[in-house]
């Protein structure tokens, strides 16, 4: 599994055009859907909003209305209210705080990292470089989620239970990283560009700093939102090492809400659209920079 | 794909951009600022490439595979969540414990149903949608997106919507079913009903993303196989299934064994979906995953070497898996 299916034409995530031949006989992907194709991915588009918009009635309703049939298909009208006692009940403003300050470093930390590891493995040779990227591919099979007992007695041993170093530092490097620039820079980056570079007598850092950067800056970015997502998202780690003291990131916030004793689904219902809300404006902004980059993620065996 | 210009620039000639030196004459000085010069690109070129990915590897060591074997170890103690730096020796009785365990073996039947529950359809579903998204469309970019939502959604909002969806007396999924004559179902008690609805959040998280990488994939198939085939006067569902598949064989084999690895993870859904709130996968273990089992063990009976024991045993099963796909793969690539 090595060859990404990235395009020459970078990050930027830009949709080839299509060429405009004569319209007929396309054959395979380029031909005009039809109106079955439409109604599908409308279908499908409703399945993926549905569940989103709906948290946002419930969490505008009251608990009577939740407890009645037919279940409720339009707004009411405690929405900022009930918005207003989950921010405060789940303490969600110090979540927040503490989600975007991890998410943010270790988002940072493995662009950083993966980027030079990755301009390593593209551009240098070295001895061993195919059987490490080797061991980077493996290590990206290997679940996180298996090693969280050591790094707990670790945690307990260091005192740092409810401390965001503990769930700041096992997050700051990725194996897909490295992964993603590596595919990105191979095809980015021209070689001719080092090479001048290295004639103009610059040390490796220079390169990595004055080309390496600037030209892997729009997969930097890609790289940066997904891996801010995946870490906002992050829930086994962060609920096992900060639930004592009040120091939670907002997904240990949203599920304290639904796992305490508020009786009120639709202040669970607030709090869990408070939690969703941040990344789906990120998605609305940068919807399609996030597609792109998933795509050119995309490994082909 | 090795590229051998990066070694190719340095020495002979430093500071190539200078035109004309006057020739010969050179001071002992500078010959001496050369060599060193030189000795420290040779050193540059040949340690720098280390000092690049080592931070990575260093990082991954003390976070990652430190301990990932350490949970070997562990599990060979006895170890209890009060005291995790205590370790008593134990031997493999966690292992004897946990096997001599029905709600171990549970777990393991629930993972495995649960996770083909929801990577079949998941990734059914994702294909067919990455077959219709590779048409030309209108707005092709904004279904892309709107798929991608669920991916937005963390387990833990998402698993809480579905709880209320879900609901047996209230529920809409039991409303809209009571419109096709089907009564009430339990999708929390009852043990199919409810290994559905854990299935149900982990695919409508997953299928858009999914659909996304077979999206890539198809983009990658080069358009003459189906100009060709045109010509042969294939149709288009005779193209997809003797263009499109095959030339997807690795890609699709890559998604399956990534959701394994994932669904053999499941942790987050079963945990929030539990209305006693507890962490045995519903009153009876119904829907009790692996993950969760593992959670149980170590953090509610406190028992972390006996938690190290599952991990570990999970890890082994994860590269049997490995194991049989390498070989399918292999198979894959001689077959084609």
């Amino acid at each position: 599994m090595t060859t990404t299916l990235m395009r020459p034409s970078g990050a930027g995530a830009k949709e080839p055009r299509l060429p405009r031949g004569p319209k007929a006989a396309r054959a395979g992907g380029q031909a005009y859907a039809g109106p079955f194709a439409y109604a599908v991915l409308v279908l499908f588009s409703i399945g993926s909003l549905f569940p989103l918009v709906w948290t946002a009635i419930a969490a505008s309703r009251d608990n009577n209305r939740l407890a009645q049939t037919p279940p409720p298909f339009w707004f009411g009208s405690n929405l900022l209210d009930h918005l207003k006692i989950a921010w405060t009940d789940a303490d969600l403003g110090k979540a927040f705080f503490n989600t975007t300050l991890v998410a943010g470093i270790s988002a940072a930390s493995v662009v950083f990292l993966s980027t030079i590891a990755g301009f390593a493995f593209a551009k240098l040779r070295f001895k061993g470089r195919n059987a490490l990227m080797l061991i980077v591919i493996g290590t990206m099979m290997v679940p996180p989620q298996l090693s969280v007992i050591p790094l707990y007695m670790m945690v307990a041993k260091l005192d740092w239970t409810d401390q965001l170093q503990a769930v700041i530092l096992p997050s700051i490097v990725s194996a897909f990283g490295v992964f993603f620039m590596r595919q990105y820079l191979i095809q980015a980056l021209p070689d001719e560009l080092i090479e001048a570079a290295r004639v103009d007598g610059a040390s490796s850092w220079r390169v990595v700093w004055n080309v390496v950067f600037p030209a892997a800056r729009p997969a930097m970015a890609v790289l940066g939102m997904l891996m801010f997502v995946q870490t906002w998202n992050d829930f086994l780690w962060p609920f096992l090492v900060l639930t004592q003291n009040g120091n939670p990131t907002v997904q240990v916030a949203v599920a304290g809400l639904g796992r305490g004793y508020t009786p009120d689904q639709s202040l669970i219902m607030a709090g869990a659209l408070l939690g969703t809300l941040p990344l789906l404006l990120v998605f609305a902004v940068f919807g399609k920079q996030i597609v792109g980059g998933i795509m050119q993620g995309a490994v082909k065996g | 794909m090795a590229t051998r210009h990066d070694t190719a620039a340095p020495p002979a000639k430093e500071g190539g951009a200078a035109p004309v030196r006057p020739p010969a004459v050179v001071t002992e000085a500078e010959q001496r600022r050369r060599t060193r010069l030189s000795r420290r690109w040779r050193r540059d070129m040949r340690w720098s490439p280390y000092a690049f990915v080592s931070p990575f590897f260093l990082l991954f060591i003390a976070f990652g595979l430190f301990p990932l074997i350490y949970t070997g170890w562990a599990s060979l103690h006895t170890v209890e969540l009060t005291a995790p730096t205590d370790m008593q020796w134990a031997g493999l009785r966690n292992y004897t414990r946990i096997f001599d365990d029905d709600f171990f073996w549970n777990a393991a039947r629930n993972t495995l149903t649960i996770g083909i529950i929801s990577t079949v359809p998941q990734l059914m579903m994702a294909l067919g949608l990455a077959h219709i998204l590779n048409y030309r469309l209108r707005a092709s970019i904004f279904y892309r997106v709107v798929m991608l939502a669920p991916y937005a959604t963390s387990i833990a909002a998402a698993s809480l919507v579905f709880v209320l969806l879900f609901g047996r007396d209230y529920g809409m999924v039991n409303w809209a079913l009571h419109f096709a004559g089907i009564g009430r179902i339990d999708w929390q008690n009852d043990k199919w009903p409810s290994q559905i609805a854990v299935s149900a959040i982990i695919v409508w998280r997953w299928t858009g993303y999914n659909a996304l990488i077979y999206l890539a994939a198809m983009q990658a198939i080069p358009q003459d196989l189906y100009e060709s085939a045109a010509l042969d006067g294939a149709s288009r569902r005779q193209q997809f299934f003797h263009v499109t598949l095959p030339q997807l064989r690795p890609t699709i084999l890559f998604t399956c064994v990534v959701s394994t690895i994932g669904a053999s993870q499941v942790f987050g859904e079963p945990l929030l979906f539990d209305a006693n709130k507890g962490a045995s996968g519903g009153a009876e273990h119904q829907f009790q995953t692996l993950g969760l089992y593992l959670y149980e063990q170590g953090w509610v009976n406190q028992h972390l070497g006996r938690a190290s024991a599952i991990a570990w045993t999970m890890f082994l099963i994860l590269i049997v898996i490995g194991i049989v796909n390498y070989v399918i793969s292999r198979r894959l690539r001689a077959s084609s």
